[in-house]
């Protein structure tokens, strides 16, 4: 009996909280490197076990009722949902895996906060709990539907272009009012506490959806990350209102790393994020700006030369985007890295930071295919080497590699950090067609005298080079 | 002390805590390092855990278990898929020297 006290005893799950987020933080630092990462996510595991098994045994609250049955309940659904979903989803959608998974985590929250505003209608309620709850509401109500308009647009259910109202930033700007002010109702001790609480939760719901729907496929990779942050702090503000520390750390954690990969991705697109936010890349880009160099000539060339070309130099640079994925090329160009290899050929990746749908997305891509992440640079450390890199192979990236970025002050990608492949000797790009890029931007590299242009689908020209290679 | 002033003070470290720790990541591992802190927000499922024992109603019963079912998701799908990618991402053959990682030298992978 003594042992059973003591294992529901607040002193002891307040030190198992503390144990639970210490590993929480432990486990994040294992993630600095590729070496320690799975162990750190192991760690971070064990950690949230930990958490959850201390709140199930406190105080004894679950015996008698039906409770230890609902809960069991609720975990046997999310089990039956999340583990065939997480083992089954392939590497190209996990951009709108963690969509799910992270408009799920928001919808908890603003489900979480429905039930305990019902709790407290009436009643003596702190002010500064409700305050904190009240915000977790009308976040995870805007991160759970905001994720699934995300979700739609990656999985190409909705349109990827942006798609926009009529004064959509003043119907943005309402319903951002009426949430707000239902809230400060509630926490000014209305009567009719019911109906602002589900009016919050709708007003936020449309202003999810409003905020993500103008918003263009190009920019995913920011939308998600804020997205992720959003949710996180829901998370640590649910955690002030129940006074529980555990769920205080890890959603800040969550937090400060969301908010510092959406400042990244935003960065990389010399984009502001309030900028996204208001809505689409613009219609400026819709109608492609054509500088100077539209009309010019491309010079075309074939598998056997681009072989030749290749294994002739020192050293080579592959240039991946996300074209390369959707033609599921990755294991063929890993074939060609070895190849190359093979014959003394040094090989590179250069990986922009907007490469594919989310932060860090082709890293996972070329992972997948084996291709040992040392020779994966990201772009500041590859970008000084392409002086002397002889060919640069661009698969399926386009804007990531447009020269317009730095040359010319019209165009709309203007001050975007890019891979400066313009700088290697030769340039060989791997293309479907001549049909512009996903911002539909003109790419003046493709016109430069360096630059010849393999047409056709990047995997098969990838196994064509490949194979030219080997018969040399 | 006022329970709300720690809880500040936690909310506020942690929150530097997280800061620091993050942005060390390097981009190699950032989708990772997403879908990684995806799952730790996940911890949303104790407040379902903890609300379960006062619910009264049927609607609130309704409410919690979709909840905890969405938080569990969240944890266990967050975990696992995160687990997957990690596992992927091999050094070559004779690992190089890691400039990004030199304390990482001496440990060896747990898995």
């Amino acid at each position: 009996m003594l042992g059973t006290v003591f294992l529901q005893s607040a002193n002891f799950i307040d030190a198992a909280y503390i144990v639970a987020f210490i590993l929480l933080i432990y486990g994040m630092t294992g993630l600095t490197g590729p070496r320690t990462a799975v162990r750190g996510n192991k760690i971070a595991a064990v950690g949230m076990s930990i958490a959850v098994i201390a709140t199930l045994l406190r105080n004894g609250e679950f015996h008698g009722s039906g409770t230890v049955w609902l809960i069991l309940l609720g975990v046997a659904i999310g089990t039956a949902i999340g583990v065939p979903a997480a083992r089954n989803v392939k590497m190209t959608a996990m951009p709108q895996m963690v969509a799910v998974f992270n408009g799920v985590g928001g919808g908890a929250v603003a489900l979480i906060a429905w039930v305990e505003f019902r709790h407290h209608f009436g009643g003596d309620w702190p002010l500064r709990s409700e305050v904190f709850e009240l915000f977790g509401a009308i976040v995870g109500s805007i991160s759970f539907w905001g994720s699934n308009i995300a979700f739609g647009k990656l999985q190409e259910i909705l349109p990827g272009r942006p798609i926009k109202l009529p004064g959509q930033s003043l119907i943005n700007l309402v319903l951002l009012l009426v949430t707000v002010a239902s809230a400060v109702a509630i926490a000014a001790g209305t009567h009719s506490q019911a109906l602002f609480i589900l009016g919050i939760l709708v007003a936020a719901a449309i202003l999810g959806n409003m905020v993500v729907l103008p918003i263009g496929g190009a920019d995913m990779p920011v939308v998600i990350s804020l997205l992720n942050a959003f949710t996180g702090l829901s998370a640590a503000a649910t955690g002030v209102a129940l006074g529980n520390s555990v769920m205080i750390v890890a959603g800040m954690i969550v937090g400060a790393s969301g908010s510092i990969l959406t400042n990244l991705m935003a960065k990389a697109m010399n984009r502001s994020v309030p900028a996204i936010v208001a809505g689409g890349f613009g219609g400026a880009v819709a109608a492609p700006v054509h500088g100077g160099t539209e009309g010019g000539t491309v010079r075309s060339t074939s598998a056997q030369d681009v072989a030749i070309q290749l294994s002739y130099a020192r050293l080579v640079v592959i240039a991946p985007g996300y074209g390369m994925a959707v033609a599921q090329a990755q294991h063929a160009v890993r074939e060609l890295e070895r190849a190359l290899e093979a014959k003394g050929v040094e090989v590179k990746y250069a990986i922009h930071p907007v490469a594919g749908r989310m932060p860090g997305h082709m890293n996972v891509l070329l992972a997948e295919a084996d291709v040992p992440y040392d020779l994966l640079r990201e772009m500041d450390d590859i970008n000084p080497e392409f002086s002397r890199t002889d060919v640069t192979l661009v698969i399926g990236a386009n804007d990531v590699t447009n020269p317009a970025a730095k040359n010319e002050p019209g165009s709309p990608i203007y001050g975007m950090p890019i891979l400066e492949v313009d700088k290697s000797a030769a340039v060989v790009v791997l293309k479907r067609s001549m049909a512009s890029g996903f911002a539909g931007i003109d790419n003046p590299l493709f016109y430069e005298p360096k630059t010849s242009l393999l047409f056709g689908d990047a995997k098969a020209s990838v196994s064509e080079i490949t194979a030219e290679v080997q018969a040399l | 002390m006022d329970r709300l002033v720690t809880d500040i003070a936690v909310l506020v470290l942690a929150g530097f805590v997280g800061y620091t720790v993050i942005s060390k990541v390097p981009n190699t591992l950032h989708t990772p390092l997403m879908s990684g802190t995806n799952a730790i927000h996940g911890i949303v499922v104790l407040g379902g855990l903890l609300l379960m024992s006062q619910s009264n109603g049927i609607l609130e019963k309704v409410i919690l278990v979709i909840a905890v079912a969405f938080g569990t998701i969240n944890v266990i799908g967050g975990f696992l898929v995160t687990d997957r990618m990690l596992g992927m991402f091999k050094a070559k053959a004779p690992p190089k020297a890691e400039a990004e990682v030199p304390d990482a030298d001496t440990k060896e992978d747990g898995s």
